[in-house]
């Protein structure tokens, strides 16, 4: 089943970039699918659009549909203007690029979420508060500190942290935004294994920081080129034998 | 750059001179211009401390201000400035969050910010009259603290909005984005998130922006201000005496003062004054310090 | 989660709204109220009255020249003293001074901008004045040469740090590409790193201005008590009166709503729309910059 179906998306931002040009995708659940390509491709725009993080930013015109699936099976567009944007937000769980940890404490960080709900049963936010960070692999290390500001984290305990607060409301779909780059490898390595374990509960959208990590973390792959989808096939496949010439030269290293 | 070769063909030690010369004029301007303020403070304080006693400050004037205290002076001016603080602090910070996280770009906005500047030049004394128009004959105030505080608050506004605003926006845009991503509307992200992190950047701008207000004296001229009290003020439709008008009236209406006693009034109102400042500077540079970004 | 938290947050919102709209509001205020008291003047006293040189308002003299030559003469005398120093001070943080003395120096120009008014007049009329007297063998301290100093000294502090904010904004690029051409730093600042900062030096220099015109009670302690034009050499050492001492001191004793009170607002007309003007100029030619906002308010 698809858990979000993409058509004929496009957007264009007020200085006149387009940033996506028509693109149609179809995003499997329970999997990672990941999009990879050079800078300026799209993805960090199509990765916003998909929980209407991009009212925040200039964009003048979107046309197109992303319909993601219900607990009952029906599609609802995320685009159309009558979607209550925060309840939508709530449906999804977004990693960035640099760690960004809010400027509370570490439980903090973490009820956050929760707290905006008007959820205030101790017992509800401490469940949540351990089962987040065990899924994070981060339990161990800072079960002594939770109330220490989650500042005081290094970079890959801290991107830890936000990948465990994306998961406090159990969202359906998780996007990480190349979550890894700025990690040592072991960090890196922590955090891939632990989007493996994530995918049997939920749908997953990475843009790596590199081929190398998209070939090993993709269940399907997806190239991005200034804006157009090029080519889409199962991570195998497109990094062995990619079918287009522009997907080859990238994953050869010619350009990039 | 031409200008800049035209000086390639002049000797070095023609230039050196110059250079000496120049930095020394200026350094000098720069040390005379310490110098004055320095020996503007403390002759105030040299002159002035003899006159600071528990009666003084405490004390009611007698003898036409020849002795006695300035309590009431100084109740009033305490009273103003609190007063001015709850009228412009709301709408000042109000008015800071909307300019900083709600405008939009747009002509209205660039009004607002025409207006803002316009409010902050405003001379002291047309507020006077501003004040003395509206809040004393038209609403029918009367000369009085609420009156005076009115009118000093509207002349604090610009410096709490610019203050607040710029507190807020150095929030970093990151902070805002998570909790978006989280399900938060505008307003919880702004009062859990960007407001505490801004609040003491705020605190510093109205602490400020009130000390100012403390020593204004042309607002409060025809608003407030009056010679002489028996008792201190009661209530904020009461007249009141205040600090800086004591200060003007002591030494340009009435013959015959001690001198400590007027250099000790001006120690007060500047004890208070620059007591504001330190405050205001210790709060942010605590909040330096204790910055989780 | 609830309505609740809905109904709650839009009336927050609104709130903030109408706060931002404030701005907006109080200006139309000030200028209605000041209209409504001093347009009147023009149907009560005549042009030629009032663009007369006598002021002497008991006998119903309104001139407000002498009122209006006032505040700009001591204007210009507190802008020639202020706008060198002010920069001078500013190059010399921004520049010269090693950081240890720029930790004090700020700190202490910030004092001077904090010191109230009306208490560098009373050091005007009990120090300054005298001593000016005494120096120069005067018949009175309390003249346009006095009052233009201390409007200066007053101005200096906004002039310096508004302008030592634009040099600080100058790249550093500007001063090593200048320097590694072979130029002393003298000839940097002079030819590089001021012109750089031109608009940020142009808007203090402006706002400096701006508040010495508006200034009321330092300048009314100590330029005499004069409503008069002086004349020839002597100007600069005359008693005058400024626009605003004007108002200052004589609407204690006004009767609201007579001829002398609404002239008055109509002085406090001028005083705003010359101030509108400046501001609005200052703002717009000049191209924005970061600024400290205590610092231009202060």
């Amino acid at each position: 089943m698809n858990k979000i179906v993409i058509e004929n998306l496009s957007i264009d931002y007020s200085d006149g970039t387009e940033s996506l040009k028509n693109i149609s995708l179809e995003i499997p659940e329970n999997s990672i699918t990941v999009l990879f390509g050079p800078a300026g491709g799209g993805k960090s725009t199509l990765l916003r659009t998909i929980n209407r993080l991009n009212d925040l930013t200039d964009v003048k015109k979107v046309t197109g549909r992303v319909l993601l699936m219900n607990k009952d099976g029906t599609y609802t567009n995320v685009l159309d203007e009558n979607t209550d944007v925060i309840a939508l937000r709530r449906r999804i769980g977004m990693v960035f690029a640099r760690p960004i940890v809010l400027p509370l404490t570490i439980r903090g960080n973490l009820t956050y979420s929760l707290e905006l709900l008007g959820e205030k049963d101790k017992s509800i936010l401490d469940n949540a508060v351990i089962r987040c960070l065990n899924q994070a692999a981060l339990w161990e290390e800072v079960k002594d500190r939770l109330d220490d500001p989650a500042a005081a984290l290094s970079g890959g305990q801290q991107q830890r942290l936000c990948i465990a607060r994306s998961l406090v409301l159990e969202p359906e779909v998780i996007l990480l935004d190349e979550p890894t780059s700025g990690l040592d490898p072991i960090s890196t390595g922590k955090v891939e294994d632990t989007l493996q374990e994530l995918k049997e509960k939920y749908t997953i959208i990475l843009v790596p920081h590199s081929i190398q990590q998209a070939s090993r973390t993709a269940d399907q792959a997806v190239f991005f080129l200034q804006g157009e989808l090029i080519e889409y096939a199962s991570g195998k496949l497109i990094f062995t034998n990619p079918q287009d010439k522009r997907t080859e030269n990238y994953v050869e290293g010619r350009f990039g | 750059m031409t200008t800049v070769f035209r000086f390639f063909s002049s000797k070095s030690t023609t230039r050196l001179l110059i250079q000496r010369l120049g930095f020394g004029l200026i350094t000098l301007i720069a040390m005379l211009t310490v110098f004055l303020i320095l020996s503007i403070v403390i002759i105030i304080v040299i002159k002035g401390l003899s006159a600071l006693s528990l009666e003084f400050i405490f004390g009611f004037p007698s003898n036409g201000m020849r002795s006695g205290g300035i309590f009431p002076a100084i109740i009033g001016t305490i009273m103003l400035t609190i007063l001015t603080s709850i009228f412009c602090a709301p709408i000042g910070i109000g008015a800071g969050i909307y300019l900083s996280e709600y405008a939009s770009d747009n002509l209205f906005t660039r009004l607002i910010r025409i207006a803002i500047i316009n409010l902050a030049g405003i001379p002291s004394v047309v507020y006077g009259l501003f004040g003395l128009a509206l809040f004393v004959v038209a609403l029918r105030f009367g000369i009085s603290i609420l009156a005076g505080s009115l009118t000093l608050g509207i002349m604090t506004l610009p410096v709490i909005i610019s203050t607040c605003e710029e507190a807020l926006r150095s929030v970093p845009q990151s902070f805002r984005v998570v909790s978006y991503s989280l399900g938060a509307t505008q307003w919880q992200t702004i009062r859990r998130i960007v407001l505490p992190q801004a609040l003491s950047g705020i605190i510093t701008g109205v602490v400020l922006g009130v000390e100012r207000a403390a020593g204004e004296t042309a607002p409060i001229l025809f608003t407030a201000a009056v010679f002489y009290l028996p008792r201190i003020p009661l209530s904020p439709m009461d007249a009141t005496m205040a600090l800086p008008y004591h200060l003007y009236v002591v030494s340009t209406q009435i013959p015959g003062i001690p001198e400590n006693i007027k250099y000790g009034t001006a120690l007060v109102l500047l004890i208070l004054v620059l007591g504001m400042n330190v405050i205001a500077t210790w709060i942010r540079s605590r909040a330096r310090s204790q910055r989780q970004w | 989660m609830g309505n609740n938290k809905g109904w709650l947050e839009v009336i927050t919102t609104r709130l903030i709204i109408i706060s931002g709209y404030s701005a907006i509001i109080f200006v139309f205020l000030i200028f209605y109220f000041l209209l409504e008291a001093g347009l009147p003047t023009i149907r009560n006293v005549q042009l030629t009255n009032l663009l007369g040189q006598r002021w002497y308002p008991i006998e119903e003299y309104f001139g407000l020249l002498p009122l209006i030559i006032g505040s700009i003469t001591v204007t210009i005398g507190a802008a020639l003293f202020a706008v060198p120093v002010g920069i001078a001070i500013a190059i010399f943080i921004a520049e010269i001074a090693p950081s240890w003395a720029r930790n004090i120096l700020k700190p202490i120009i910030e004092v001077l901008g904090g010191i109230p008014s009306v208490i560098l007049g009373f050091l005007g009329i009990l120090v300054f004045a005298p001593y000016i007297r005494r120096l120069l063998d005067l018949p009175t301290g309390l003249s346009v040469f006095t009052g233009a100093l201390l409007l200066g000294a007053i101005s200096i502090p906004t002039i310096a740090s508004i302008s030592e904010d634009a040099l600080d904004a100058v790249p550093r690029s500007y001063r090593d590409a200048s320097l590694a051409l072979g130029t002393t730093e003298w000839q940097t600042i002079w030819y590089v790193t001021l012109p750089a900062a031109r608009s940020g030096v142009l808007t203090a220099i402006m706002l400096g201005i701006g508040r010495a015109f508006g200034e009321t009670m330092a300048v009314m302690m100590v330029t005499g008590n004069a409503p008069v034009i002086p004349s020839g050499l002597a100007l600069f050492f005359s008693p005058i009166r400024t626009m605003t001492a004007t108002i200052a001191a004589e609407m204690g004793e006004v009767a609201t709503g007579s001829t002398h009170y609404q002239v008055l607002f109509m002085i406090g007309i001028l005083l705003f729309l010359i101030e509108l003007v400046v501001n609005i100029t200052a703002s717009t030619v000049v191209i924005k910059q970061r600024k400290r906002s205590e610092r231009i308010l202060s």
